[in-house]
C-alpha cells in the first residue's frame, strides 16, 4: 500500500509524456461512423461521440491535467511560501495584514471562488491554472507561516541575524528548508486538488476548451450518452479517479514519513 | 464566555465586508469592457451604454462600491439581466432546494462515516482497519461528477429504482444526496477514526473498561462521545466543500437550486445572478463556520476560558 500512490503517480506521469506515442490513434482523428462504439480489439476503450478514440484522448488529457496540477501548485506554493515566510519572520502588521487576506480567502469555498473567477475572466486552461492559483497559495502560506513561526526562534537563525546576514538570506538558507518537508506534503496533497478542480470547471464547461482533450470535459461530453454509451462516461472518471487517489495515498505516505501538514 | 462569543462574531465583520468586496469587485475582473464582454461585439452602443448604466459602471468606482454595500444591507442584490426580475428573490426560490439537498448529503455522509470510523477504530490495524481507510481515501478522490453519472447509470437507467432528474418525493433526492454526500462521508469516517482511536488511549476509557463496562458501552457512551468534538468541527468545515458540490450536483441531476442557477447564470452572462449566488453560498459558509465555532464553546468547556 505504501509504494502504491507512488507507482499510480508513475504510471500517470508516463502516461502523460509517451502516452500519445503509444496509441496509434490522433486524439483529434473523427471516424464518425464508428461514433459512440464500445470498447474492442482495435480501439480498447471505444470511441467517443464524434468517433475519436478515447484511449488517445484519456492519454492527451493526462497531459492537460499533471499540466494544470504542476502549474498550480509551483505558483501557489511560490505565492505560499512568500507570503508564510512574510507573515511568520516579521509578525506584526505584516503577519495582521497577510493572515487577514488568508482569512477572507478562507471564507470561500475554494472551488466556488474559481468558478467565479473563471466564469468573469473566461474559460481556458490559463485561466484556470489562474483562478485556481490564485486561491490555492492560501494553504501553503498557513503552513509556511506555521512553520516558520517555530523556525525563527531556533539558535541557528538568532546565530544567523546575531552576524549581520540579511532577511531574505536568512529566510531562503535557514527558515525556509526547515517549512521544505510540510510543503512537500502539501504540494502532493494540493496537486491531487487541482487536478481535480479542473476537472470540475472542464466538467461545468469553464475549463480547457474543444478540441484540446480534458478528463473533466469528457465527462461532460459523456453525460449526454449516460444511457447510449457509458463507456464516454466511466473511464475519464476512472483516471481522475485514479490519479487523485494516486496522489492522495503519495501525499498520505509521505506525511507519515516527513510529518507536517494537514490535509486540506 | 461571553467575551469569546462577542469577539468571534466581531471577527465576522470584517470576513464578510471582504466577502461582499471581493464579490464586488468580481465583475471588475472580467477583461475589457463588462457591458461589451455581456452583451457581445454585435450589440449597439446605445444597448452598452444602457446596460453600463443599469449596472452602475458608468458611476466612479467608490459609488459603485458604496451602492453596492448600501444595496447589500437593504437585500438588494440587484436585477437578473436574463429575466429582469430582483436577483434575491429568484435565489430565495431556489435556496431551500439546495438546503434539501445540502442537509441531506451531510445526514448520507455521517450515516456513512460513523459506523465506518467507529469499525476502523475499534479493530485500528487490521483487515478491517486497512478496508476501511481505503474505501474511505477512494472516496475523497472520487469526484462526485463522476459518481453521480455512474449511480444515475446503476440506479437509475439499469437498474429503474430511482429517478435521475428533477426535484419532488424524497426518492429524487436518493442519488442526488449519495452522490453529494460521499466525499464528505469519507472525510469524516477518517477524521471519526482518528479521534476515537485518541480517546479509546486515553485513560479514563481504561479505567471504564477495567470497572468492568463493556466494550461497546465504553466505545459508544464514553469515548465516542469526545471525539465528537472534532468531528462537529470539521463537518462544519466541510460545509462548504458540500455547497460547491452542489453547484456540480445540481447541474447533473437537474436539482433547480442555487447551484444549478449559478451555472446557468454563468452560461448567459448574467453577472448580477453569478454575483448574488457567489455571495449566498460564501456568507452561507461564513456563518456556519461561525455557527460551528459557538457550538463548540458549548460542547468543549475549557474553549471558554481560553
Amino acid at each position: 500500500m505504501r509504494h502504491a500512490g507512488a507507482f499510480i503517480v508513475g504510471l500517470a506521469v508516463l502516461a502523460a509524456v509517451i502516452g500519445p506515442w503509444l496509441v496509434p490513434f490522433d486524439p483529434s482523428a473523427q471516424e464518425l461512423a464508428l461514433r459512440l462504439e464500445g470498447p474492442g480489439r482495435l480501439h480498447w476503450l471505444g470511441l467517443d461521440e464524434l468517433g475519436r478514440d478515447i484511449l488517445a484522448r484519456l492519454m492527451s488529457g493526462a497531459r492537460v491535467s499533471l499540466f494544470v496540477g504542476v502549474i498550480v501548485v509551483s505558483v501557489s506554493a511560490s505565492i505560499g511560501a512568500l507570503m508564510g515566510s512574510l507573515a511568520g519572520y516579521y509578525g506584526g502588521i505584516v503577519d495582521e495584514v497577510i493572515s487577514r487576506v488568508i482569512d477572507i480567502l478562507l471564507a470561500f469555498p475554494g472551488l466556488l471562488l474559481a468558478i467565479a473567477l473563471v466564469a468573469v475572466l473566461g474559460p481556458s486552461l490559463i485561466n484556470v491554472a489562474l483562478a485556481l492559483s490564485l486561491i490555492g497559495w492560501v494553504g501553503y502560506a498557513r503552513v509556511v507561516r506555521a512553520q516558520v513561526l517555530q523556525a525563527r526562534e531556533f539558535e541557528y537563525v538568532a546565530a544567523a541575524r546575531a552576524i549581520g546576514a540579511a532577511t531574505p538570506r536568512i529566510l531562503i538558507r535557514h527558515v525556509l528548508p526547515a517549512a521544505l518537508p510540510a510543503l512537500t506534503v502539501q504540494a502532493t496533497l494540493g496537486m491531487g486538488g487541482a487536478i481535480l478542480s479542473e476537472a470540475a470547471l472542464s466538467f461545468l464547461g469553464l475549463g480547457v476548451q474543444p478540441p484540446t482533450p480534458s478528463w473533466g470535459a469528457m465527462l461532460n461530453y459523456g453525460r449526454a450518452h449516460v444511457l447510449d454509451a457509458p463507456h464516454l462516461t466511466v473511464f475519464p472518471g476512472l483516471a481522475i479517479a485514479l490519479v487523485v487517489l494516486g496522489l492522495n495515498l503519495l501525499g498520505d505516505s509521505l506525511r507519515d514519513k516527513l510529518g507536517g501538514a494537514e490535509s486540506g | 464566555m461571553w467575551a469569546y462569543l462577542g469577539r468571534r462574531l466581531l471577527l465576522t465583520v470584517p470576513v464578510l465586508l471582504g466577502v461582499a468586496t471581493l464579490v464586488f469587485a468580481l465583475i471588475h475582473f472580467i477583461p475589457g469592457d463588462p457591458a461589451r464582454a455581456i452583451l457581445g461585439d454585435v450589440a449597439s452602443e446605445t444597448d452598452i451604454a444602457q446596460l453600463r448604466q443599469q449596472l452602475g459602471l458608468d458611476r466612479p468606482l467608490a459609488a459603485q462600491y458604496v451602492a453596492f454595500l448600501g444595496g447589500l444591507v437593504r437585500a438588494d442584490l440587484g436585477t437578473s439581466l436574463r429575466t429582469g426580475t430582483p436577483v434575491a428573490g429568484e435565489i430565495l426560490e431556489r435556496l431551500p432546494a439546495t438546503f434539501e439537498l445540502a442537509s441531506a448529503a451531510i445526514l448520507v455522509a455521517l450515516a456513512f462515516a460513523i459506523p465506518l470510523g467507529i469499525v476502523a477504530a475499534v479493530w485500528r490495524g487490521t483487515m478491517v482497519d486497512h478496508t476501511a481507510m481505503t474505501l474511505s481515501l477512494a472516496g475523497v478522490s472520487m469526484p462526485n461528477f463522476w459518481l453521480g453519472p455512474l449511480l444515475a447509470i446503476v440506479f437509475g437507467v439499469e437498474l429503474g429504482w430511482l429517478p435521475v432528474s428533477g426535484r419532488g418525493g424524497i426518492d429524487h433526492l436518493v442519488l442526488p444526496a449519495v452522490s453529494l454526500g460521499a466525499a464528505l462521508a469519507a472525510v469524516l469516517a477518517r477524521m471519526t477514526r482518528a479521534s476515537l482511536v485518541d480517546q479509546l488511549r486515553e485513560p479514563y476509557t481504561q479505567a471504564a473498561r477495567a470497572r468492568g463496562v463493556s466494550r461497546t458501552r465504553a466505545v459508544l457512551r464514553h469515548a465516542f462521545r469526545n471525539s465528537l468534538i472534532p468531528l462537529v468541527t470539521l463537518a462544519g468545515l466541510q460545509v462548504g466543500a458540500v455547497l460547491t458540490g452542489a453547484v456540480i450536483t445540481e447541474t447533473i441531476f437537474a436539482w433547480p437550486g442555487v447551484g444549478r442557477l449559478l451555472v446557468q447564470s454563468i452560461g448567459f452572462r448574467d453577472y448580477p445572478m453569478v454575483q448574488g449566488c457567489i455571495l449566498l453560498i460564501a456568507v452561507t459558509y461564513v456563518g456556519v463556520n461561525l455557527v460551528v465555532d459557538l457550538l463548540y464553546v458549548v460542547l468543549d468547556p475549557r474553549i471558554r476560558y481560553q
